[in-house]
């Protein structure tokens, strides 16, 4: 006979919540739920009681009275005279431009190093190694400083190129490097572009479709097509056509001195190359980190295989390795490009335009509407990070294993 | 910085209704100093000597308010604000007293919550060209680089200016005066534009000032004044009537030299009750009756002060213009002490 019984359905007393380990931790959790709420609560009464014994309150009012303020890099139409709304809604462009731009060089950037490091190659091994460690050890605000202090101070000034002996000339005619900025040959889209464009486009679409259909020939028959020129013919060929029928709608416009700047072409500011690079280098060397441990991850099995079967090295890293070291590498990157969004906030330091400049700086200074302007930045630096995490995370399951 | 924004506001929150209730002279005794809030370093008006001792025209209001409560110009601690983070600092309590080049205007003294006691300097803005861009006008800045500090009234006026003279610019922000000089220097901008005393502050700290002029567009009033925050009418009264007294002490022709021999033997009324030796002001003030002799024995009377930072004697050289005394053509105009 046994002792041992099953609890009795059913028969639940009040004290199993404490006593019974079923139960016992959804009422610790329960109750450090209601402390918690009870602390929030605790806090924003207390915020609100302060702030009306001070005479303030919050009011979001200050966002449709006219900033006052102009940005020297915005992407949409704005003026001192627009609402303090848009000033933040430039901010918000610049954060999203310099965070992609960011994103996109240190990933590439990454791969290259964290591939590059396990070269056999000692030299080219070591290097990669010294970029690494060097560049994920040193904050990343001293490589903003670094790189802006460095451009401002080793560059020339505009007026540097003026005169009839100018101390500095143009790279090639059309580059000029200042310490304001770098200003580069800039498209300007006539009439009659926009076919220049959609031809462009089509000819992407026909070089896929050719691509795809020499690889399904290949498998159906074995026959082998060439791929490389004609996709380069579809790519360019077309389009290079349709420029000169159509008269040249689209043509370069240089940079050339006006007043006390360059005028024409385009202008990439000097904060924005600083922020962008220092963001780049810094967050490049992590995902070098993270590529590397993802090919190491990748049993010496599938390699050796891959070879065996006769693959050649560059094949085995492609079709192989790199597909499988993806699901290794691709979480550890989602973190990697929401830092680079949220550091990119250390803008300020060089006066990039950015959200937190522009929002939370200016326009809380000028306004004096701090808790109003805390709020909102950190609403939008939620909102942008989860939205970053879940795209990747959908882009995750598309690489992850398929169980079937 | 996005970080001390965020604590700076949780402070505000958190710290506020103590600091702006309580009284701050009660604080600030309780502490044995006064916490004053200085610019990060402009020369002439607040900045560290060789000795780490902060001096200048700004620093001279604390110290005289310093003396007036304890009777030691030492007993102050310095808090160097930037243009961005000066309103926090003293909305939070950080401060007690704000001293930094800064400008009353209807909403800092309306919507912010904070009390100008007075005006120290009168000013407006300027903007200061290298002399081989060979610009003699601010209207022929068109197209301009120009360096402006963030968060200042400057940064609106320049706005203003522009968009009034239909002529356009590309700001380079900067938060402090220090980078302001080493962005204008490096030519990064092709135009430096704040306070013309500021101006002429940092010029002279120039390697060769004569390479640079300020042109002669003022295109603002900027009343430059300490402030302290709503709501403590006494602690308003006390440092209004510290500035006050270091007005009313020059004109009165009463110095730094000679405070002492005129209290022990006032015969001038007006003198009498400023120094203390007749009737109760200082109690009123919740001080000590030698409370203004104090003040004016710690740096001078306004005019010592403009003189010994940033007059005409100095590398500064700002000559007194519209900070003279009324009865020399000025604006300074003390009220009476009765
Ligand atoms: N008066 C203006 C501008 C004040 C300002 O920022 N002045 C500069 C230059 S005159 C300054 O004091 N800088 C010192 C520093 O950067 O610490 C304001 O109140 O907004």
């Amino acid at each position: 006979m046994t002792t041992l019984s099953d609890p009795q359905q059913g028969s639940f007393r009040l004290s199993m919540l404490l006593n019974d380990t079923r139960y016992r931790s959804y009422t610790f959790q329960f109750v450090a739920l209601l402390l918690l709420i009870a602390l929030m609560a605790f806090l924003g009464i207390n915020l609100m009681r302060n702030l009306a014994e001070a005479g303030l309150n919050i009011s979001y009012g200050f966002l449709g009275v006219p900033a006052g303020y102009d940005i020297n890099q915005s992407l949409i139409d704005y003026s001192s005279q627009d609402s303090n709304l848009r000033a933040a809604m430039v901010g918000i462009i610049n954060t999203l431009l310099v965070a992609f731009l960011a994103c996109v060089t240190a990933t590439i950037l990454g791969v290259l190093a964290g591939v590059a490091r396990l070269s056999k190659n000692w030299l080219v091994s070591k290097l990669m190694a010294v970029y690494v460690e060097i560049f994920r050890n040193i904050p990343v605000l001293i490589w903003i400083l670094m790189i802006y202090t460095l451009m401002t101070a080793v560059l020339p000034s505009p007026s540097a190129f003026r005169g009839d002996d100018p101390a500095s000339s143009m790279f090639l005619g059309a580059f000029a490097f200042t310490n304001r900025g770098v200003y580069i040959p800039w498209p300007v889209w006539g009439p009659g572009s926009m076919f220049v464009v959609a031809t462009f486009v089509l000819s992407i679409i026909a070089a896929i479709a050719y691509r795809r259909y020499a690889v399904k020939l290949l498998f159906d028959t074995g026959k082998l097509l060439p791929r490389a020129w004609p996709t380069a013919a579809i790519l360019i060929l077309p389009t290079l056509l349709a420029f000169f029928i159509l008269g040249r709608p689209v043509s370069l416009d240089y940079p050339a001195l006006a007043g006390f700047n360059f005028g024409g072409g385009l202008q990439i500011g000097a904060p924005l190359i600083a922020l962008w690079l220092a963001l780049s280098v810094y967050t490049g060397a992590f995902i070098a980190e993270n590529v590397r441990a993802g090919i190491q991850a990748i049993s010496r099995g599938q390699t050796e295989a891959a070879s065996s079967l006769g693959l050649r090295p560059k094949r085995v890293m492609n079709l192989v390795v790199l597909p499988q070291a993806l699901r290794v590498i691709i979480p550890p990157l989602i973190s990697q490009y929401l830092n680079i969004t949220k550091n990119s906030s250390l803008a300020i330091a060089v006066g990039y335009a950015d959200i937190t400049a522009t929002l939370g700086g200016i326009t809380l200074n000028q306004t004096g509407r701090a808790i109003e302007c805390v709020l909102l930045l950190m609403l939008f630096y939620l909102t942008i990070s989860l939205s970053i995490s879940a795209i990747m995370n959908v882009y995750n399951t598309s690489v992850s294993l398929k169980e079937r | 910085m996005n970080k001390s924004v965020f604590f700076g506001a949780l402070t505000v929150a958190g710290v506020l209704a103590g600091a702006s209730v309580a009284a701050t002279l009660d604080d600030v005794k309780a502490r044995g100093n006064l916490n004053c809030g200085v610019a990060t370093g402009l020369a002439g008006f607040a900045a560290p000597n060789s000795n780490g001792e902060w001096e200048g025209f700004d620093v001279a209001v604390c110290r005289a308010v310093a003396a007036a409560i304890f009777n030691d110009p030492q007993a102050v601690e310095f808090i160097p604000t930037t243009g961005k983070t000066r309103f926090t600092a003293l909305a939070s309590g950080e401060i007690d007293f704000l001293a930094r080049n800064t400008t009353w205007t209807f909403s800092r003294d309306v919507d912010l919550k904070f009390d100008f006691v007075g005006v120290n300097y009168y000013d407006g803005q300027g903007f200061m060209v290298p002399k081989a861009l060979g610009v003699s006008s601010a209207k022929e800045l068109d197209g301009a680089t120009v360096c402006i500090q963030t968060g200042t009234t400057t940064e609106l006026n320049l706005a203003d200016y522009f968009r009034n003279n239909n002529i356009s610019y590309e700001p380079v922000p900067v938060e402090t005066n220090a980078e302001g000089q080493q962005q204008y220097l490096a030519g990064a901008c092709d135009t430096y534009t704040t306070d013309a005393s500021g101006l002429a502050a940092t010029r002279a700290t120039f390697e060769n000032p004569g390479d640079h002029v300020i042109l002669p567009e003022i295109i603002s009033k900027e009343p430059l004044g300490p402030l302290v925050r709503h709501g403590d009418n006494d602690w308003g009264d006390l440092t209004r009537w510290v500035l006050n007294a270091l007005i009313a002490a020059e004109e009165l022709g009463v110095t730094s030299a000679n405070v002492e021999e005129m209290a022990s033997n006032a015969t001038n009324p007006e003198i009498a009750r400023l120094l203390g030796t007749e009737g109760t002001l200082g109690e009123m003030l919740g001080l000590e009756a030698d409370w203004a002799k104090n003040a004016i024995a710690a740096e001078g009377n306004y005019g010592e002060i403009f003189a010994k930072n940033i007059g005409e004697e100095t590398p500064i050289g700002l000559s007194r213009g519209l900070n003279a005394q009324w009865t020399d053509g000025g604006l300074l105009y003390a009220p009476p002490v009765r």
